[in-house]
């Protein structure tokens, strides 16, 4: 068998979170017994989900710094057969790409469960329906089963693995969403879940179709299809999928690609397969929406990069103008839509929808800066959007509304808050010195060659941008103090915790994002090779 | 004169045994009705009897035969006399039109 | 002119301390917001202030020992590089953390820390009563650090961090009263405006960059395999490293690019005039995309409508900001970019034709504002019109070192008028101002030294400036256009009449008369929202006087630097200066004139500073000429337009800022009624179908099972009338069964 283990690391990392998930359900049976109260089955559950969430954290760090970034293979490889009668692998492994989004995951992670935390010091503002108080075990655990199927799904190489994992993410999302959520949270999770699972469905057709149109090897003296991702990469770079039977009277391969972009696409997400992104973030619970924004959302291209861009390079080719104006929809459309906005949440929901435009845009220029651009914008995106959706949650925490016409003057009475605000803001309208220029400013470069009218009108979001943004933050900071704000209490340590290393990060990433571009530039250049 | 032979006591014996058929499917006294089967036994009795000393004369199993009948006739009769006076003690007429308690 | 220097490529040597310079603004600044607020209430506004400027003064002594470390040098040795870190690095696109000192950035770097220092140190008396003293102090700092990042900065990336950067501190400095929601809004406005003229910039370098590699081939671009910057051995068009060892290909680094496109020799040029793009030259439009740039920076035509709002912000932020420093950024960038610039005729005349209207403009919109401040910022303005007039005729040194004369006089007049409006408590309408010169006489000499200076006589350096920009404007023949250098000249000679006008209109509003003011004498009384009610106008304290004499003193010795080569025969010490600087400077052809002719327009520019002045003097002094009063009725509707600025920001904020707003609502009533719409429609389909399915599951399919029960019991209560109870009736139905099996056995067979 190729690529032989080297390494349970990420294993590790994937089912820590779902063991201490189990951890939970035993203390739930602990309390249902009558052996432990619910207040201590609560604070066991807050502990084991920060542990369950820390030890992936401390791992990453190890795998960052054990990460040979000058390496085209895979790293961390932990491979064993698992349902051989259809050469199902369990196949996990690191290149550059999914390193660095592993490394996002487990940080963003951690922040989220930190969110999850009730207010520190003192719970004044928050009542007992407030999701850090309802359901608190049920909650951990969901969050915990997120994070394995959020590291896995970055971690697999084997279609099937992948697949799995994928879906793995799907119900907690559901449940997080449906009970902890906001008025119109049923909507809201029921609408994310089919929309997410219609384009699942689609991918797996598309697995399966590019399952058996595959290469065959011999396993256990048997000839049979393979979902190993590497060799159908091999396969795909090489032509394979080209001599594959018509579909329909369509192209194979094209019609796989479509397949798995629009299961991708609904996860980007891609105009116009956008609308449950807004009303899946308005409703769910802060740490929620972190995740949401900070991981899931980096699935899109992820899969996109892996699988379309690995496995299929000539549909890529073919489809490369339509990503790059769709892309470009994103951005300029989504930057509209902010500044017709009255809702924080929603704002900053489109806001999310209008960068993820840029990974699009720089991917399909198939050039090296347009490429690392996009892949940069992940990560960049991946430490903005997070603080944003926290900031959000401050507020509504404290007034319980998020309406941005009913603020007014809040600099005066929380100024720590307002420069943290600040900083997110200008973080997210790419201020250079802040990380979202260094990826914005790389799409745009290396996408303006090829699509020059496209990067222009995309590179006008830059004045929209700042307006919606510089307009809310004086909308809701300057002026003078709307008087039902007096006494607004500004951020406690539990929210200090969250927000002041993403808004260090994101400064230091600003002046120095060389360790990240390191990381996966080398994976991308072998990514593009048959593409350019 | 006719010389009698097996086709005249058979005749006999169908009509006797119609007389009887007949006797029971229609008659509605009970003690009738037995009268009817009395019939078609002996009915059964005469082919016996007849097919014994035309077709296997040496033999007598024909004859044995009509012994058994009648004997089960006999026997038969006294039951089915001890339910008519049954039926009679329950339903106070031996008319069977009257005795359907068994119908649906 | 003399020989054109050596154009080989240019060197730089590594100077490891250059860092220096920016590094400790940016130490202030962070020491100061971190803990400004507690620094300030422990040990007084004092320690904020000292941290403040004790970081600018560091920098000065590090920018003056760069300078005469440079002074040293030869003209070919004064390249001064300093690469700290790699910022990042993606296939051919290297961007550095790196500073780049050459004859231009160094007068930028000295202009910029030392007028920054003395402001700092005006800010100490006029901000003394600031609450937040700590935060205006963070402010000011990070502004200086952002500023030197875009002087001194050695490459693209490395400059556009210190362009937003400033755009940022505007932003925070504008808006320092943000409680006040109008100043908010102006601080919005900068930020904004500023945005629309970097999405030029960036554009037009991302057109840059990709020029210089590939080939643009009909209309599209062909790039080179491996963009990645591997050539795979394919061939390419232009070899890798050009004869005299110059390294060719897209790079963001000024040096680099100065060496592949100054030098004839490497192709690079030729290559560039050829491209084209959609039709238009390459260069052209680079040139001008840069410029969109430069116009929303240095508030040209049409991007300038952010500065007079920026008045709002504390006047010695409108003195460093909005007059010395940040708006010069684009004056800067044209220069810097003199080699990419003195190519394109389209875009030198593009950039000097919005120069020269812009100056005209804005100096007519300052003839009628009573607000001293808004005066000097249609001055400002309009001024910067004339520095573009200078860099786009291609007379860059005259350009800068309008700049630089610039930012001395235009700083004084700012904090100026900041000591009048302190001395009048915060009245800043010069209507009610008057007969200052008494009570403010240091505020008053300095200010009308540096009135002097920006009408152009010849005792101080504005006449010297000025001069050259326009006569360099009249010889111009490097432009697109024959013979619209002539119509420059005189549209920048008719701003200049109008700048000496306006200019000692408010000299003699606010300096002379009778004080109108709150508790003077006649004039009106309007009830002010002030809460001061002092007594007299007083002088100001000395930290600002003395920064007032040093500013005005600095606008009259930068004549010396500046004078022209008609009077002493050989070039100005100031273009000598820059050359090295400036390649295109020498390229860039002129017409020959006599002296004569120069001393002709030499005289026309006193003559216009003269006509000015006496027109204002004969209007204005003492406040008791009733002309104006007079002329005002007479032109009612076209004073009220000029006055109301010509309209433009309601035009502006009609249809663009509306205009977006409504466009956002529609495209938000669009994602939530059609796109959800057609999404929750799919919802409802699919509930649809369900309940359709679920009736066909009930009565169709159900239905037919339980038809087939229903049919059972049926039968089932028919064939019960069998079971009759009459005897004979069973007895005829056994009959009838043997019957039918005899038949069927015996008779059917």
């Amino acid at each position: 068998m190729d690529h032989p283990t080297t390494s349970t690391l990420l294993s590790w990392m994937t089912f820590v979170p779902m063991a201490g998930a189990a951890l939970i359900l035993g203390l739930l049976g602990l309390r249902g017994s009558g052996i432990l109260s619910k207040k201590q089955v609560d604070d066991a559950s807050r502990f084991i989900a920060l542990a369950g969430s820390a030890v992936p954290l401390l791992l990453g760090i190890y795998l960052y710094k054990a990460f040979d970034t000058a390496s085209t293979d895979v790293q961390f490889v932990h491979h064993f057969r698992w349902i051989p009668s259809y050469n199902i692998e369990y196949f996990m492994g690191v290149d550059g790409l999914s390193v660095t989004l592993v490394l996002l995951t487990v940080l963003i992670s951690f922040i989220a469960t930190i969110a999850s935390m009730p207010w520190w010091p003192g719970n004044a503002h928050l009542d007992d329906h407030h999701f850090t108080q309802r359901a608190v075990p049920g909650y951990m655990a969901m969050l915990l089963l997120l994070q394995t199927g959020m590291t896995g799904t970055f971690c697999a190489l084997d279609m099937f693995l992948f697949y799995v994992f994928w879906e793995i993410m799907l119900l907690p999302m559901y449940f997080l969403i449906g009970i902890w959520g906001g008025s119109r949270k049923e909507y809201a999770a029921i609408k994310f879940f089919l929309y997410t699972l219609t384009g699942s469905v689609l991918m797996l057709l598309a697995i399966i179709g590019l399952y058996y149109n595959g290469p065959q090897e011999v396993v256990d003296g048997q000839l049979t299809h393979t979902f190993n991702l590497l060799k159908l990469a091999q396969w795909g770079r090489a032509g394979g999928y080209n001599m594959a039977p018509a579909v329909l009277g369509f192209q194979f391969a094209r019609v796989a690609w479509i397949g798995l972009f629009i299961g991708f696409a609904i996860k980007i997400p891609m105009f116009p397969f956008h609308t449950w992104l807004p009303d899946a973030h308005v409703e769910a619970p802060t740490p929620i929406s972190v995740i949401l924004a900070g991981v899931l959302l980096k699935m899109g291209i992820y899969g996109i990069l892996r699988f379309n861009f690995a496995l299929l390079p000539q549909a890529t080719r073919w489809a490369a103008t339509a990503m790059a104006v769709f892309g470009a929809i994103n951005i300029v459309y989504a930057a509209f839509v902010c500044l017709g906005q009255r809702d924080l949440k929603r704002m900053i929901a489109y806001s999310s929808v209008s960068h993820m435009g840029f990974c699009l845009l720089g991917m399909a220029a198939f050039t090296q800066q347009g490429i690392d651009g996009a892949v940069l914008n992940l990560w960049t995106h991946g430490l903005i959007s997070p603080m944003l959706f926290l900031i959000v949650g401050v507020i509504y925490d404290r007034a319980h509304h998020r309406n941005i016409e009913g603020f007014g003057g809040l600099a005066q009475q929380v100024p720590e808050y307002t420069g943290l605000v600040g900083l997110a803001f200008f973080a997210s309208l790419g201020l250079p010195g802040l990380c979202g220029f260094v990826s914005e400013f790389t799409v745009f470069l290396g996408a303006l060659p090829v699509f020059k009218a496209l990067t222009i009108v995309s590179a006008t979001s830059v004045v929209i941008t700042a307006a919606y943004y510089l307009w809310t933050m004086q909308r809701m900071f300057l002026g003078p103090l709307n008087e039902k704000y007096k006494g607004l209490p500004d951020v406690n340590w539990r929210e200090r915790l969250t927000l002041y290393p993403l808004g260090a990060l994101i400064i230091l990433f600003g002046f120095y994002p060389k360790p990240m571009i390191d990381l996966f530039e080398v994976s991308l250049r072998q990514l593009l090779i048959p593409l350019q | 004169m006719l010389s009698i032979g097996l086709p005249h006591f058979l005749v006999v014996g169908a009509a006797l045994f119609a007389l009887g058929i007949v006797t029971v499917v229609t008659r509605r006294n009970a003690v009738g009705i037995l009268m009817g089967v009395e019939l078609i036994l002996n009915a059964a009795n005469v082919n016996f009897v007849a097919f014994n000393h035309y077709v296997d004369p040496a033999r007598l199993t024909g004859q044995v035969f009509s012994i058994f009948v009648i004997v089960l006739a006999a026997a038969e009769a006294a039951v089915g006399l001890a339910i008519v006076l049954a039926i009679y003690q329950t339903f106070r007429t031996i008319d069977v039109a009257e005795t359907d308690l068994l119908r649906e | 002119m003399h020989a054109p220097i050596a154009s080989g490529p240019v060197h730089a040597a590594t100077v490891s301390w250059l860092f220096l310079i920016p590094l400790f603004p940016l130490l202030g600044a962070a020491i100061n917001a971190l803990a400004g607020a507690a620094i300030q209430k422990r040990w007084g506004k004092r320690a904020n202030h000292a941290i403040a400027i004790g970081a600018m003064v560091l920098s000065c002594v590090v920018a003056e020992i760069a300078f005469w470390t440079m002074m040293s040098r030869p003209a070919e040795g004064r390249f001064f590089e300093n690469t700290v870190w790699t910022m990042w690095q993606s296939g051919g696109l290297i961007v550095n953390l790196g500073f780049f000192l050459d004859p231009l950035s160094m007068t930028m770097t000295m202009i910029v820390t030392h007028v920054s220092m003395v402001i700092h140190v005006y800010s100490v008396g006029y901000m003394a009563e600031e609450p937040a003293y700590w935060r205006f102090f963070f402010w000011l700092n990070l502004f200086v650090f952002s500023m030197l990042l875009l002087v001194m900065g050695s490459n693209f990336a490395a400059m556009f961090f210190g362009w937003e950067g400033v755009g940022l501190c505007s932003w925070g400095l504008i808006g320092h009263w943000y409680q006040d929601l109008e100043k908010a809004k102006a601080a919005m406005k900068a930020f904004v405006v500023n945005r629309i003229g970097d999405f030029g910039f960036i554009v037009g370098l991302f057109i840059l960059f990709w020029s210089l590699s590939g080939v643009w081939a009909n209309d599209r671009y062909v790039p080179e395999r491996g963009l990645s910057g591997h050539v795979k051995g394919t061939v390419s068009d232009a070899p890798r490293v050009a004869p005299g060892g110059v390294k060719l290909g897209p790079t963001l680094d000024f040096r680099e690019l100065r060496n592949q496109v100054a030098d004839e020799s490497t192709g690079m040029a030729e290559r560039l005039r050829g491209m084209s793009l959609w039709g238009i030259p390459v260069l052209a439009l680079i040139g001008i995309f840069m410029f969109i740039g430069a116009t929303g920076k240095s508030a040209q035509i049409p991007l300038y409508v952010w500065l007079p709002d920026a008045m709002a912000g504390p006047t010695p932020v409108s003195a460093l900001i909005h007059a010395a420093t940040m708006v010069t950024a684009g004056v800067y960038l044209v220069a810097r970019l003199n080699f990419i610039y003195a190519l394109s005729p389209h875009a030198m005349t593009v950039v000097a034709v919005t120069g020269a209207v812009t100056a005209l403009f804005s100096a007519t919109i300052g003839f009628f504002q009573y607000d001293i401040k808004k005066v000097l910022a249609y001055s400002t303005v309009s001024q910067l019109g004339f520095m573009f007039i200078g860099v786009g005729v291609g007379a860059y040194w005259a350009g800068i070192y309008h700049l630089m004369t610039h930012a001395f006089f235009k700083a004084c007049l700012f904090l100026g008028s900041g000591s009048v409006i302190m001395a009048c408590h915060h009245e800043q309408d010069m209507r009610k101002m008057g007969g200052l010169a008494k009570y403010t006489p240091i505020t008053r000499w300095t200010y009308l030294v540096a009135c002097i200076t920006i009408a152009g006589f010849p005792i101080a350096s504005g006449f010297y400036s000025k001069d050259e920009i326009l006569w360099k404007a009249w010889t111009a023949q490097g432009l697109a256009v024959p013979g619209i250098g002539q119509v420059i000249y005189v549209i920048g000679a008719i701003a200049a009449l109008g700048t000496s006008f306006y200019m000692f209109r408010s000299y003699y509003m606010t300096f002379s008369g009778e004080y109108r003011g709150n508790q003077g004498h006649g004039g009106d009384h309007h009830d002010d929202a002030h809460g001061h009610h002092g007594g007299e106008p007083h002088e100001s304290p000395r930290t600002m006087t003395w920064v007032l004499i040093a500013l005005a003193a600095a606008s009259v010795l930068a004549s010396f630097v500046g004078l022209p080569m008609a009077w002493t025969g050989k070039a100005p010490l100031f273009e000598h200066w820059l050359e090295p600087a400036l390649p295109a400077q020498a390229r860039v052809p002129f017409a020959h004139a006599s002296h004569a002719t120069e001393y002709l327009f030499q005289g026309i520019g006193v003559g216009v500073a003269l006509l000015g002045w006496l027109v204002a003097r004969l209007l204005y002094k003492d406040g008791k000429s009733a002309i104006p009063a007079r002329l005002k009725a007479f032109f009612a509707v076209e004073w009220a337009i000029v006055y109301n600025k010509y309209y433009i920001d309601e035009i502006y904020d009609a249809t663009v800022v509306r205009g977006s707003v409504a466009l956002g609502r529609i495209a938000y009533w669009i994602d939530q009624n059609i796109i959800d719409g057609l999404v929750n429609f799919f919802g409802w389909l699919g509930r649809s179908v369900g309940y359709i399915d679920a009736a066909i599951d009930k009565y169709v399919v159900d239905g037919a099972v339980n038809a087939v029960a229903d049919a059972t019991i049926g039968g089932g209560r028919v064939l019960r009338r069998v079971q009759s109870g009459q005897i004979n009736t069973y007895l005829f139905g056994a009959l009838g069964g043997a019957i039918v099996f005899v038949i069927v056995q015996y008779v059917i067979r």
